[in-house]
């Protein structure tokens, strides 16, 4: 770990008013349009929002995989005290992989087809750490016993096309962990595996986040997902924070009116009988000609007339968790009472 | 708002009523291959391996299980996309296993598919009118003229604008490009319609929309539904029965409500565990069976119950030996196993630390 | 791996047997011209006829000649192995000739080879990198160019300019390397240049649109996400996926100039199979036309066979399958 590690519980990444447009020929599409937040050690944020929110695209920036070449980018985002946008380009690549490591959504192409598994978990060590190659092959083997594969010194000679999903995705993990990183990031890790694989690397993640004392953000549109390996929730809209808090928070007194749409929206296991769900009505919005105002309100069964022209910010109203919507909070916790609870 | 749709669960409605789909002994092996200059038949993907299942007019039937599973096999085997290899179907009583093209074309008019994914299903060179109108062109269900007055009707009713008659798929989106599949499901008024993950590539507020839009369509028309999916909320809640499959043989029957409060195959007891609930509270009390490795490959399934090697219940060696056939656990309530569960509480998760893959 | 190679050898064996084949039906069974009537000269004598045929095995079987062919080809004739028999036109035996003109082909394709790969990936990587920059139009440009352009215009005009108009170059013809080295290399220089010209075109296109595609591949960004330098991102990671239809190309390309680069050594008068072939079917010395036939179709099919062994070497996926 590097010299600068913050004690445990201190915060690790703290985002600016972020914002990440993209310059295209229909227009600037406005992908991430001012977030802020912070992520703090030992933490587990879950992040969730559908196609279109704008989550994966924040993460990418703050690794740096999408950079001021392919946006427009302005906030901040401090990582242990370090603005990584105004980072030179090489010093970002030290960062990245060893300190701040990811995983993506779909394991069948995200390992190369011509490199072993085994080759291609020691390259990351290779890259940051000057150590022998055996050596690197050895935390290679070590990492995949690590995260379960059984016979690691086999798996690691193999290519990826001989692993199942799920062992492709472990391979991952392993990969993203090896350097011991600070903060994982899981961008739709499960979406692609079935759900009983989906359970297994879900539960492989909570384990080694206490071994390796980790940060991890997870990105995911199931709020299942959330509920039950998260301790903080940000539900993302139109490149926007809509509404963020504690696990409980979000789902027994959720304060906005997209999160209850979600919430009314999901068939669920444990429901009696199959009532009629309550979609949220509409589509989701373009990114390039955003509705004024609230982003959500052409869509919002409570919209108000200010929610056309002002843009809500996250306010935070005393006993509560923030949100931004123009709703009062006593309204909100109303309707959350009436339309949503009474639901389940 | 809250309009239960489903009738009170009794015991087997269906004694007596002659089912509009009977799948019986249904088998689907696809040859594997091997040899330098000639090929020869090394094994078989076993893809479906013998399964029986009967679909009542007016119900919806799920069909869930894991990649491996056979439940796209089986539907395509169904639809006569794919031939079978063994076994016998019958729709409204007519033989159709060994239906040539041809023949097969009247039943078409009672019998549609809905796919999955709304981006590679829908001819992109064709327009939408064109797409729907097709079936009456081809069937020959309404003169030239009128089609296009029927498609918009359909349009309508799906939830598409009737005016975008002339625009290509391209231009609409996912959740859009579903409804049009569904219209042109809908086209020849079929008594069946096959759903093949019809929701899983949307997002979930668009996935509530569709799957609302199948619950009206089913009561305004009477249609009858076998339902395909992966998520066991949605079959939840869209399904009267469900059917669990594992590695192509059916693990378990049952009616909707049954299934969920009272499995007996284990397999679905580790399904419906691992399922993310959206209840911070209920995941912690939660009983949580974390299931071992991968699932099998459908070539070399393991000798008796299929299940056997993950299973937290097995015991050697009677489930090695003996393949376990479909019993009545209840009204309705089929499984196919030797020690099925007593109750909801009775999985035990397995001991060992890190579940090993591979 | 094995099975793989083994299947592809099979495969070769195949195309040899039908390239034989045909060209033997082509040359003896086809034509409305008895060959011994050819080969016999100028109003020939209906015994010298009888005589040529009998000397050629003409008058057996079908079946009978095909088999002699075939076994001359492969276990050598009476002037030495492989067997090429004698010139109609020469009458001396084709061997020797044979085997320098395919020496001087080899250098040249060979050369080439290394040109166009070379300039070929070259231009390709930095039309990828620099996609849509100047750079990109300029090296598509190029492409363009040399994929329209005739390889006889394109000679002529080089020659035109860096030999006649520039002094710059030597003419025509071949040198030996063993007699002058340098001579030798200037000789080739031009006939490499416009030989690849063409080939490097093709190749700066594909390489870019296979590179190109796997700049989009999730894989790529995964070794991002690792933080590995650009220039193994690029070159480790992306060129090594774009490679495979290089080389499967590169296998055919090779292998057809082997078999004679007709217009590039006409216009500049090497000594190649290329010119060798076309002064034969303008005399009608057949079993130099025959031999030549069967050796391309060879060339072609072990070529492929090489670059399908190391397309298998470069992505494991065919290999385990």
């Amino acid at each position: 770990m590097s010299a600068t590690t913050p004690a445990r519980g201190e915060t690790l990444l703290e985002v600016r008013d972020l914002r990440v447009h993209f310059p295209t020929v229909d227009g600037l599409v406005r992908a991430v349009d001012g977030i802020s937040f912070e992520i703090r050690r030992g933490e587990v944020l879950g992040v969730v929002g559908e196609s279109g929110s704008g989550k994966s695209v924040s993460f990418l920036t703050i690794m740096g995989l999408i950079t001021s070449r392919q946006a427009q980018i302005t906030g901040e985002v401090i990582f242990k005290g370090r603005d990584l946008l105004k980072l030179p380009v090489d010093e970002m690549r030290h960062i990245r992989g060893k300190e701040m490591s990811m995983v993506f959504q779909d394991p069948m192409t995200s390992l190369h087809p011509m490199y072993r598994v085994g080759a291609q978990i020691a390259e990351a060590v290779l890259a940051h750490e000057k150590v022998t190659k055996k050596a690197a092959a050895a935390r290679a083997v070590e990492m995949l016993r690590k995260v379960g594969i059984a016979k690691p010194e086999e798996g690691a000679r193999r290519y990826p096309h001989q692993f199942s999903g799920g062992m492709r995705q472990r391979a991952m993990i392993a990969m993203a962990l090896v350097l011991d990183p600070d903060l994982l990031i899981a961008d739709e890790p499960t979406t692609a595996l079935d759900v009983t694989v989906q359970a297994q690397i879900l539960d492989l993640i909570d384990r080694l986040k206490t071994e390796f004392h980790a940060a991890v953000a997870i990105i995911t549109h199931d709020l299942g997902v959330v509920a039950e390996h998260c301790d903080t929730i940000h539900v993302m809209y139109a490149g926007k924070i809509a509404e963020a808090g504690r696990g409980r928070e979000m789902f027994y007194s959720s304060r906005h009116p997209y999160t209850w749409g979600l919430l009314q929206s999901i068939p669920r296991l444990d429901a009696e009988g199959s009532q009629r769900l309550n979609p949220i009505k509409g589509l989701p919005p373009s990114l390039i000609f955003v509705p004024p105002g609230c982003a959500f309100h052409p869509r919002c069964p409570y919209v108000m007339d200010v929610c056309r022209t002002v843009v809500p910010t996250l306010q935070t109203a005393p006993g509560a968790h923030p949100s931004a919507c123009h709703l009062s909070d006593a309204e909100k916790v109303r309707i959350f009472e009436e339309k949503v609870l009474q639901r389940s | 708002m809250t309009t239960p749709s489903t009738p009170p669960s009794t015991p087997d409605p269906h004694a007596g009523h002659t089912p509009l789909l009977r799948v019986t002994g249904v088998k689907k092996y696809f040859a594997v291959t091997r040899g330098i200059v000639f090929q020869k038949k090394v094994g078989n993907v076993q893809a479906v391996d013998g399964v029986d299942l009967e679909i009542y007019p007016g119900e919806t039937v799920g069909l869930v299980g894991e990649t491996g599973c056979g439940k796209t096999t089986l539907a395509r085997v169904i639809t006569k996309l794919h031939e079978p290899t063994a076994g016998k179907l019958e729709l409204d009583g007519e033989d159709y296993t060994h239906y040539s093209r041809t023949r097969m074309r009247p039943l078409r008019r009672k019998m549609q598919i809905i796919f999955q994914d709304p981006y590679a299903s829908l001819n992109p060179r064709k327009t939408v009118g064109s797409i729907i109108g097709d079936p009456y062109r081809i069937h020959k269900t309404a003169p030239k003229h009128q089609v296009k007055a029927e498609v918009q009707q359909l349009m309508e009713l799906v939830g598409l604008n009737p005016e975008h008659y002339n625009r290509y798929p391209h231009e609409f989106s996912g959740g859009q490009r579903q409804r049009i599949g569904v219209a042109r499901a809908l086209a020849l008024t079929p008594q069946l319609i096959v759903c093949d993950e019809p929701v899983s590539a949307l997002d979930v507020s668009i996935q509530a929309q569709i799957l609302n839009l199948l619950g009206d369509l089913q009561r305004e028309f009477r249609l009858t539904y076998l339902f395909i999916a992966h998520d066991l909320s949605v079959v939840r809640h869209v399904s009267n029965r469900v059917v669990v499959m594992y590695l192509g043989k059916v693990a378990e029957i049952a009616p909707q409500a049954e299934l969920y409060r009272n499995p007996k195959h284990p397999y679905t007891g580790t399904l419906l565990s691992a399922v993310p609930i959206p209840d911070p509270d209920r995941a912690q009390t939660k009983n949580r069976i974390i299931l071992q490795g991968d699932v099998p490959s459908p070539i070399d399934p393991p000798a008796g119950c299929r299940f056997h090697p993950r299973c937290p219940k097995a015991q050697l060696p009677r489930c090695r030996d003996e393949i376990p056939e479909l019993r009545e656990m209840g009204a309705g309530h089929l499984a196919a196993c030797h020690f099925p569960l007593t109750g909801p509480d009775d999985l035990r998760a397995r001991t060992d630390e890190i579940p090993a893959a591979g | 791996m094995g099975r793989y190679i083994a299947r592809r050898l099979l495969w070769v064996v195949l195309v040899v047997v039908l390239v034989t084949f045909f060209t033997f039906v082509i040359f003896f069974v086809i034509p409305p011209i008895d060959p011994a009537i050819l080969f016999a000269g100028r109003a020939p004598s209906e015994r010298l006829i009888a005589q040529v045929r009998e000397a050629f095995g003409l008058d057996q079987p079908f079946w009978v000649q095909y088999g002699l062919f075939l076994k001359r080809i492969f276990l050598g004739d009476e002037y030495g192995w492989p067997g090429f028999g004698l010139s109609f036109v020469t009458r001396s035996p084709i061997r020797e000739q044979f085997l320098d003109r395919t020496f001087v082909t080899a250098q040249l394709a060979i050369g080439g080879a290394v040109v166009w790969l070379v300039l070929g990936i070259f231009i390709g990587i930095t039309s990828a990198l620099k996609r849509g920059q100047w750079q990109d139009r300029v090296s598509m440009g190029f492409a363009l160019f040399g994929v329209s352009a005739p390889v006889f215009w394109l000679g002529l005009m080089a020659l035109y300019i860096f030999w006649e108009k520039l002094h710059w170059l030597p003419g025509t013809g071949y040198v030996p390397l063993s007699e002058d080295p340098s001579q030798w290399f200037l000789h080739f220089l031009l006939p490499w240049v416009v030989l690849a010209l063409l080939f490097a075109a093709f190749y700066a296109r594909m390489v870019r649109g296979s590179l190109l595609e796997s700049f989009g591949q999730d894989w790529m960004r995964t070794a991002r996400a690792k933080g590995l330098s650009e220039r193994k991102v690029v070159y480790k990671h992306g060129l090594r996926a774009s490679l495979t239809p290089v080389v499967s190309m590169f296998g055919v390309d090779l292998g057809t100039l082997l078999g004679g680069a007709i217009i590039t050594e006409t216009v500049f008068n090497l000594p190649g199979l290329g010119t060798y072939v076309v002064r034969s079917v303008q005399s009608g010395d057949i079993p130099v036309i025959m031999d030549v036939v069967v050796f391309a179709g060879l060339a072609v099919a072990l070529m492929s066979l090489i670059a399908d062994i190391l397309y298998a070497m470069l992505d494991p996926r065919v290999r385990y399958s």
